[in-house]
Order: structure tokens, then sequence, then C-alpha cells
């Protein structure tokens, strides 16, 4: 058999033949997910087709955009899904309960080698358990509710390799604003990105899932990374590209000597080294989204705060990735150490960072943000410049009321 | 008329996520492309056509911005390149989209096109532009005016 890749693996296990880059396929759906964005939308289309979901167990749908609700008109949209939720004995995360791609992932929803579809363009997080996921929209999310199917192009596969071992206050978050930086916004557009190498081989589960959230920034169908060094509380199968398998490009990048990374306004590839924006000042430091609000990113941001108060110019607001995460960070401490420094925690979920409520900036405000994408108008506010890197650096940013790097 | 746009053109600016929370989809065609271009919402007509450069409708999957464009009355979007996420919503809610990679069109130009061939003749410049094919999978689809129909009719996806 013609080797293949992680991808072409994956889809051919779901596809019941072998399959390569650029082929078309149909393959069965593992699990699928949609959010209060783009389920009613998906839920409506859905009823013009049929009445019963294929199966509800592989379904799961996730208030987390705009929740609680800020208006009427969004609290009919949530009561719309529950009740679709409660007819359909689906399971529904409640407001809170957090962001639908940390839910996805420590609620074993999904799990290595698996094809998962969310209704969200993140849902490619989900490479870093070794696994398929993409962004899909409405309409083809409820194409997969009636059929349990999707079709696809087998995307073609980019090999990153990643060596080296990054510096102190260099994270996951550099790495992929680097790479944002280096390929741009199109630059891995419908492929399917490979992580390997030593950095990779030594991130948590939780820093892989920084790295492949990010992918869709660069166009990418998927972003996976391989297995190696990772631990999961369950028994699985690894999946690894064969030997000689077909890549359609191999970027190699020692990442020893990288700095911290930061994206400029107006978009998450306008990428530089901090130092380009050392000094600009800043008036909101936002930690959270799918991209950076786990533990792991809360406690880098205690442990820079600790015993300091934030500028009185800067606020800073946390919506950490789930309740668990919030939960974990008050039984740790790293809570009560951000909101003595001056932090104020907001209800786990997406609003800041999608502009939905909670947080948006003024006119002519500066924010720099944890999150993932800074188009103009991103937060909620058009006239307002968002700066994009690593909560280590917004921790930093908030403390001096300037963009800086952690002393 | 036609309106033409630079490229990366993001869904964040054909829609902001603060509209994107509604299943009125009239509210979204009042807000289309507001960021990029507060004219547009006012002076676009039926029929009219949107031409881009590279990787129109990057970002999120918010299928609400092909419905806005389409909502608003946009027959077609011509761009060099889509971002795939937009691709597929567009021709799922019946938006029709050529893609040609190269393609001088300007604001003032006098466009025919024909999305069965995919040849569009610009008058103005007296040139012709080949889009790319699409996969039967999709022009089936297009065809049937969107996904909802076409999985209607079909029950399941034929490639």
């Amino acid at each position: 058999m013609k080797p293949q890749t992680i991808t072409e693996k994956i889809l051919s296990n779901h596809s019941g033949r072998s399959v390569y880059a650029d082929e078309l396929t149909i393959v069965n759906v593992d699990g699928i997910m949609a959010t209060d964005t783009t389920a009613p939308m998906a839920i409506k289309a859905f009823q013009e087709m049929g009445s019963r979901v294929w199966d509800n167990q592989k379904m799961w749908l996730v208030l987390d955009h705009a929740a609680p609700a800020p208006n009427e008109r969004i609290a009919n949209l949530h009561k719309l899904m529950r009740d679709f939720a409660r007819q359909q004995s689906i399971k529904l995360y409640d407001i809170g309960e957090g962001i639908c791609h940390q839910i996805m992932v420590d609620q074993d929803h999904v799990r290595p080698g698996q094809i998962f579809m969310g209704a969200d363009s993140h849902t490619c997080t989900y490479g870093a358990l070794n696994a398929f996921s993409t962004g899909v929209g409405s309409t083809d999310l409820a194409g997969i509710m009636l059929t349990g199917k999707t079709w696809l192009k087998v995307p073609r596969s980019m090999k990153v390799v990643l060596s080296g071992s990054l510096r102190p206050n260099v994270s996951a978050k550099d790495v992929i604003l680097f790479l944002a930086g280096q390929l741009t916004i199109e630059g891995a557009t419908y492929q399917s990105i490979e992580f390997e190498g030593e950095v990779v081989e030594n991130m948590t589960l939780a820093s892989r899932m920084t790295l492949c959230n990010m992918v869709i920034e660069m166009g990418a169908k998927a972003g996976i990374c391989h297995p190696k060094g990772l631990t999961l509380p369950y028994d699985w199968t690894p999946i690894v590209a064969d030997p000689n398998a077909v890549y359609d490009s191999v970027l190699r990048y020692d990442l020893s000597e990288l700095l911290p990374q930061i994206a400029f306004p107006h978009s998450p590839d306008n990428v530089r080294n901090v130092q380009a924006a050392l000094g600009t000042p800043i008036q909101y430091a936002f930690i959270g989204s799918c991209t950076n609000a786990r533990l792991e990113d809360l406690q880098v941001a205690a442990q820079l705060l600790k015993g300091q108060k934030i500028a009185d110019t800067v606020r800073l607001l946390i919506a950490p990735a789930s309740n668990q995460v919030f939960m974990d960070a008050l039984a740790d401490g790293t809570a009560q150490t951000l909101m003595e420094a001056g932090a104020r925690f907001i209800t786990s979920g997406c609003g800041p960072c999608v502009g939905s409520h909670l947080g948006v900036p003024a006119d002519g405000e500066t924010v720099i943000s944890s999150t993932n994408r800074n188009f103009k108008g991103r937060m909620g506010n058009p006239n307002a410049n968002v700066y994009l890197s690593s909560p280590a650096i917004v921790a930093a940013s908030a403390l001096k009321g300037k963009i800086s790097l952690p002393d | 008329m036609v309106f033409s746009y630079g490229d990366n053109i993001d869904t964040d600016r054909i829609i902001p996520g603060k509209y994107t929370k509604t299943l009125d989809m009239s509210q979204l065609a009042a807000h289309v492309l507001e960021d990029l271009d507060p004219a547009f919402k006012d002076t676009v007509r039926q029929g009219d056509v949107v031409a881009a450069g590279f990787n129109f409708g990057c970002g999120s999957s918010r299928e609400q911005a092909p419905i806005a464009l389409k909502m608003a009355g946009v027959a077609v979007v011509i761009a060099r390149t889509f971002a795939r996420i937009f691709y597929r919503n567009a021709i799922n809610v019946g938006l029709p989209l050529l893609e040609i990679r190269e393609h001088d069109i300007a604001p003032a130009d006098s466009l025919t096109y024909d999305l069965k061939t995919g040849q569009v003749t610009n008058h103005t410049k007296q040139k012709t532009y080949q889009a790319a094919p699409m996969p039967q999978v999709m022009i089936d689809i297009l065809n049937e005016g969107g996904l909802v129909a076409y999985l209607k009719k079909n029950g399941d996806y034929k490639i």
C-alpha cells in the first residue's frame, strides 16, 4: 500500500477505503458539536430535512459564545437550543460550563484517531489529541446531524518539525504566532499541518491544544500533533505517518532562540518579536478563549503577578476556559493571586474574544489579548487596536500598563 | 454593479460577530461589510457582484457571512481564492462563487458571467476570465439551491 500521512490514515479509516491527498471521499464522523452562534441555524436546517439526529450520543451543544445571554434575542436562541437538546436527548452544556473546545477534550467527547466536526472554526484544536478535527458551517453540520457523514477533499499534508527547546516565557502561543507570521494567513490553505519534533514532544496536552487551535489562522483544514509524548488516562492507538508518506512541504524550525511573539493589529499573521511593540500603552488586557485560558495559562499569569498590582490605567479580565479550569484555579490559589493583583474573572465563555459581550473595548483603546484573532472589529469595536500574545506577555503588560516583557 | 475589495477579507468584516446571533436573516444584510465599506449595505442592489483578491472569507466558520451577502442581493462573489470554510458554506446556502486566479475586475467594470461554464466577460476591459472548476458534488448542491434541498432530494452525499 502507498505510504500515508497521519491525515490520510485517519480519513482512510473513516472512508472504508484508502484515500490520498486531493481525492474526494465520504467519511463517517465520530462526533459533532455546535455553539450558540451556529447551532440555531444548524437546528433550523436539520428540521427542514429530518426529525431525529443520526446518533444523539455523538452530538453535543454548548452555550458559550454569548452566555449568559446579553439580550432577549440571544436568550431565545439559547432556549431554542435547550428545547432541541431535550427533545433529542442530546447533552447540552449550559452557560458557564466552558468553551466548547475545552469541554469536548476534557469530557473525552473526542479521542485520538477520530474524525470530529464542529460548527466553529477552532474545532481544529483537537488535533492535539492526534485526531482529525475541523470546523464546518451550520448547514454542513445539519447534514452530519442527518446522515452521520460528510464529504471531504482529502487535504494535502504539510509537515512542520519543531526542534530545540523553548526559552523561559516562550510558549506554544509564541510558536504558533511565529508560524502564522512565517506562513501568512493563507499559507496553509486547505492543508493539514502535522506537527512533530522535540518542542511538540515536550508539550502538555493544553499546549498542544494552543498549537493546533490557531492553524485555521493560516487557512489550514486541520492541525495534528504527532502522538509522541502524549499521555492520556485511557488506552488508545497512536497514529503516525508511514515512512515516505507524501508531504506537500516539510518545514523545519529550530526554536531554541525563539523570542516572545506578538501579532499587531489587525491580522493574526502580522507577527513580530514582542520587542517591536514594547512600551505601547494598553488600557485593556484579556486572558481567555479556546486558545489560552487553561490552568497552565492562568498559572503563568499568576506567577508573574503574585504580590503585585496591575497598573491603575489597565483593566485585566480573565475568562477561564471552563468552569473546571476555574475551580482548579480556585483550589490551587491561582485565582486568588490573580484577583489580589487586580484581575477580574468573568463567566467562562467566548464573549470578549468574539465581541459578543462582557468586555468590548472603547474607541481608540489598545488591547492586549491571549486570544486568536485581531481582525478589525473582532472584539466588538472596529475602532480599537488588538494585539495578540501569550498569557505571560498579557500579564506582564497589565502590570506595567504598556506592552512589556516579563522581568 | 460591481463592488471590488482587496485580499484577506475576513468573516468579521463580512459580518461582525456581534450581529451573528440571530435567525432573522434580514438583520444580517443590514450590517453586511459595515466595517470594510459602510456604504455597501445601502448601495448594493439585487444581482450585484462582489469581486475580491486572495483568501476571501478567511476566519470564522460562521455561515452568516455568505448568508449576509446573499440576503443583501449579491448574485455572485468572484475572488482570486476563497478560504475553504467560506467556500463550502456559500455553496451550501446557495451563494454562487467563481474562483479566478488572475482577474483585474474594478468597481466600474461592466460584467457578464455564466455560472455553468465559469466564464466571466469584462466588457469594460474587453477581457474574459475562466473560473476554476468546482467538484461535481458542489455543482449538484448549488444546482439544487443549497445543501438542505440537495439532501432532501438525495438523502445522502454522492461524489
